[in-house]
């Protein structure tokens, strides 16, 4: 093929190539540093909160217990981020999850506590009432073509109304232990200072972590793509070990793992894969950054917005199960305010308004940075009024600095 | 001094990297009707848009004369204020306003107090709505009315602002002929009452009908002006493509096989108005290792006809028969019409090809995750790999696959559109405008790739507005008009008189 265009084509780029070789090293490791700090600036911003914290409460924010406690108290609305981030990539939002949660937890309590129904039975009934829920909404959004913020500001009331009919004004509870532990059970071995199982669990976690770090570099290597500088990598191999370490230490000292805790660790990791490795999860991103574009490649963007909404049903309810549990009381306030936390924990942790950005992960630490916000303040003693101050200047500020960094960065 | 209401005198109009307007000379009678033809991309849109201040004073060089005093706009109230009114193709009215908010609006009647008259607006507004010969309620909100009457309104809403001069950007494009019949005889009515028009069209008939001169406009410079007696098809369509055609396209020797792709009897329906046709009984086919064209002038319906046989992306109430290598298939859906090995790549990249705000890498992939997926897991890895063999083998200008494709310009995004249907392994290409918004260099690029697809045995439509375009590409070319197929030319017979005769080619009536 004889190409008469004067072009450059033929000089192929390396990744990260450079016309002055002795510059190259030191600006290409500071350039990958910038831009991993840039891309973790939310996990920079969690670290930064919990500093500060610590140092006010004088170290109680980082006790052992304190930290068994901030992932219990916590977990439904971990829970409901990661669903509430998927929805908002795909351009969606949902504001009935916190009805949805009241109104499962109180079909749970019927079924354990009413009709006496085993645990296990309870759990299954209460998940496939939010799958039900979940196709619901999923139809009049995608089949019907009502916006979701419609639907599901009808559904908040709706299953609102319905969690109160379900519980006929009175609360239900004293639910069975394995029931409750979902909420606030934890798993040890014996009378330990330091719990073994949990210590294995977290030396275990930071051995599968690495090796797999270093398999998925290994691989980029072999396909030729660029990968970050090998100083850098250990550092950041090592910090987030350290981390884990400490972590383990903590719930080791104390009770053990939370069973929140197990079941927020398989999400995480089953919804990460999701999103980042399936077709799904692929398709979700195309549809939240261009549906036209995504409709005219061939993907079937109605459906993927229904089971969306499916999953985003079951997660709502798995919250809810989680929040009676804790809680040993299926009650009408229940789930009040829930979807606002999940939806800040979604866009503090980096995902984008119009959708089409947005990662589990970030969801999860968007939703600890609230966590140890609420935690600290409560700590130090400050009232609830400043509290909501703190936590929506905290999002607005997070939110802002996204769309500054993007339009730097020519976004637009 | 003459009797010209308007002269415009050496407008040049640059935009960066391209001469849009070149020393164009116009000069315009008072009380006749102008028209001003040209092919799409001419330059006559941004004449207009010079002329009527949206593109201020100072941003163009030349002078405007407007009743014998040099004007310099600065934005369209300026214009307006001295009597000259454009009509845009696109019609700015707000469906959900009445009638008479909608003349009356950023005009608005004020009685005591500052607060509107609502009696009075809509009085003046059936006032003029008689004026232009429509009968209906001031009342009504626009939505509720046809396009034909909605050009109306805005006529009407240009009288309210005691227009001298009324500037009509291809009114007739959107309407049909009854509605057009009765437009022409309105700006012909409104020359009775000593208003001056400029019409811009490119439909010849209709020139002719209510033309007192015709102005040619060609890559942004003015051929001739003709005068009524002397206008005739010929002389304006020799003016409109004479430019000579360098070597702007690579040699491409046809190795033609089997049909590929036959299209039987293809209708397709407005989306909204279901009633209009929008693609008429199209028939064609494309074999293995040609190139065919399908020309058209704006609103002939080429996207129409693709889009709808692409999954019916477009258009209601669609029926006809699609067959792949002798063998009917269904094309309900996107995802049917790719399984089959059809590919359209859009007129309108920004909107309908990319997701911009994704990576060069994840827009290749989008349309053929399938291929990568593995144990029910997208293999990353080799997804890099395979568009980093699509950023070397197009030619993609940038330094690594994980580039915005935001950031890249026209030709690499278009490269990228086209690197994702070529990974879908089609056997049919559609090309919607291929090279629009592209620079030359790289269109010359965008044509040594169909080439060489084309080589590769499959078979690809391309579809473009620059008929100078498809004469040095194509094998095989369709002319398209009114939704119809008027006439198929192979390439040697395609002269641009014989092309743009077919693509003028009107109904009988």
């Amino acid at each position: 093929m004889s190409n008469p265009t004067p072009t450059t084509s033929e000089e192929v780029q390396l990744p990260g190539g450079n016309l002055n070789p002795v510059e190259n090293k030191f600006t290409d490791r500071l350039s990958h540093v910038l831009a991993d700090l840039g891309k973790n600036g939310i996990f920079i911003a969690l670290v930064a909160v919990v500093v500060l914290f610590s140092i006010l409460t004088n170290g109680i924010l980082l006790r052992p217990q304190n930290i068994s406690n901030l992932v219990v108290q916590n977990g439904y609305i971990l829970v409901l981020a990661i669903g509430m981030v998927m929805v908002i990539i795909a351009g969606h939002i949902d504001l009935s999850v916190g009805s949805v949660a009241a109104f499962v937890g109180a079909c749970s309590g019927v079924f354990a506590v009413q009709w006496g129904l085993p645990w296990w039975l309870s759990v299954i009934l209460s998940l496939g009432i939010g799958a039900l829920v979940g196709v619901w909404q999923g139809f009049w959004i995608a089949f019907v073509g009502i916006p979701a913020f419609i639907v599901t500001l009808a559904g908040m009331l709706i299953f609102r109304g319905l969690a109160l009919v379900v519980l006929g004004n009175a609360n239900i509870g004293s639910f069975p232990a394995e029931y409750r532990a979902l909420g606030n059970g934890f798993v040890s071995v014996g009378d330990f200072e330091l719990d073994p199982l949990t210590l294995g669990v977290g030396a275990l976690a930071i051995v599968i972590l690495i090796v797999q770090q270093v398999r998925t570099r290994r691989g980029r290597q072999k396909y030729g793509q660029d990968v970050e500088p090998m100083v850098w990598f250990i550092i950041k191999l090592v910090l987030v070990s350290a981390a884990i370490g400490f972590f383990t230490w903590s719930l080791a000292s104390y009770k053990g793992i939370p069973v929140t805790l197990i079941i927020l660790a398989v999400l995480v990791l089953v919804y990460g894969i999701v999103m980042n490795r399936t077709v799904f999860g692929r398709h979700i991103y195309a549809i939240g950054g261009n549906r036209h574009a995504a409709e005219l490649s061939g993907i079937k963007t109605r459906r993927v917005d229904f089971w969306l909404f499916v999953n985003m049903g079951t997660l709502a309810a798995l919250a809810g199960l989680i929040f009676t549990a804790r809680l040993n009381l299926a009650g009408p306030k229940a789930g009040d305010g829930f979807e606002l936390e999940a939806i800040s924990a979604a866009f503090i942790g980096g995902a984008a308004v119009q959708g089409g950005v947005g990662t589990i992960g970030g969801a999860i630490i968007g939703g600890l940075i609230i966590g140890v916000l609420n935690n600290g303040m409560s700590i130090l003693g400050i009232g609830i009024e400043w509290q909501q101050v703190v936590k929506g200047l905290v999002l607005l500020l997070a939110v802002a600095f996204d769309v500054y960094n993007r339009r730097r960065s020519g976004g637009n | 001094m003459t009797t010209n209401i308007l002269e415009m005198r050496g407008i040049t109009k640059t935009f960066p990297g391209v001469k849009a307007l070149s020393n164009v000379t116009i000069g315009v009678e008072r009380g006749e009707v102008h028209a001003i033809c040209g092919e799409n991309g001419a330059g006559k849109s941004t004449l207009m848009k010079v002329l009527s201040g949206v593109y201020p004073h100072g941003t163009y060089d030349g002078d405007i004369v407007f009743e014998n005093e040099t004007v310099e706009f600065r934005d369209l109230t300026d214009s307006e204020a001295k009597g000259i009114v454009i009509i845009h193709q696109e019609l700015a009215l707000s469906p959900y306003l009445s009638i008479a908010e909608n003349i009356f609006l950023n005009n608005e009647l004020k009685g005591r107090g500052g607060l509107i008259d609502w009696n009075k607006t809509n009085f003046e507004a059936s006032k003029l709505l008689a004026r232009v010969g429509l009968r209906e309620n001031p009342t009504t909100k626009i939505m509720d009315i046809g396009v034909g009457k909605q050009q109306l309104v805005e006529i009407a809403k240009a009288l309210s602002k005691e227009v001298k001069l009324l500037i009509l950007d291809e009114p007739t494009a959107a309407l049909n002929d009854e509605d057009s019949d009765h437009l022409l005889d309105l700006i012909l009515h409104l020359k009775g009452q000593g208003i001056t028009s400029i019409i811009i069209s490119h439909k010849l008939n209709e020139i002719k009908k209510v033309a007192d001169s015709v102005t040619v406009i060609r890559d942004g410079k003015t051929i001739e002006t003709i005068a009524k007696q002397d206008v005739t098809e010929d002389r304006i369509i020799k003016d409109m493509v004479g430019r000579d055609l360098e070597n702007r396209y690579p040699d491409h020797t046809p190795d033609i096989g089997e049909e590929l792709l036959r299209v039987e009897d293809w209708t397709a329906h407005h989306p909204q108005d279901t009633s209009r046709v929008m693609v008429d009984n199209v028939n064609l086919n494309v074999r293995a290792g040609e190139i065919v064209g399908i020309a058209g002038l704006m609103g002939a319906g080429r996207t129409e006809f693709a889009m709808s046989l692409f999954g019916q992306s477009y258009g209601s109430k669609i029926t006809g028969k699609v067959f792949l290598r002798g063998k009917e298939i269904k094309t309900r859906t996107v995802a049917e019409a790719i399984d089959h090995g059809i590919a359209y790549a859009t007129e309108d990249r920004k909107t309908y090809g990319l997701n911009l705000i994704e990576d060069i890498k994840r827009n290749i992939s989008m349309a053929s995750l399938k291929k990568l997926e593995k144990y029910g897991l997208v293999h990353d890895n080799e997804e890099y790999a395979v568009a980093n063999e699509y950023r070397k083998s197009m030619n993609i200008k940038a330094p690594s696959v994980l580039v915005k494709t935001g950031k890249l310009s026209g030709g690499n995004q278009q490269k990228v559109v086209l690197s994702k249907w070529i990974y879908s392994d089609p056997d049919v290409l559609i090309l919607d405008e291929p090279t629009r918004g592209i620079d030359v260099g790289a269109k010359y690029e965008i044509y040594m790739i169909i080439n060489r697809l084309a080589a590769s045995g499959k078979g690809i439509i391309v579809i473009s507005s620059e008929l100078p375009e498809l004469l040095g590409i194509c094998d095989r070319v369709y002319a398209l008009s009114e939704g119809r197929i008027t006439g198929e030319l192979p390439i040697a017979e395609a002269t641009p008189e014989a092309m743009l005769k077919l693509m003028t080619m009107e109904k009988p009536r």
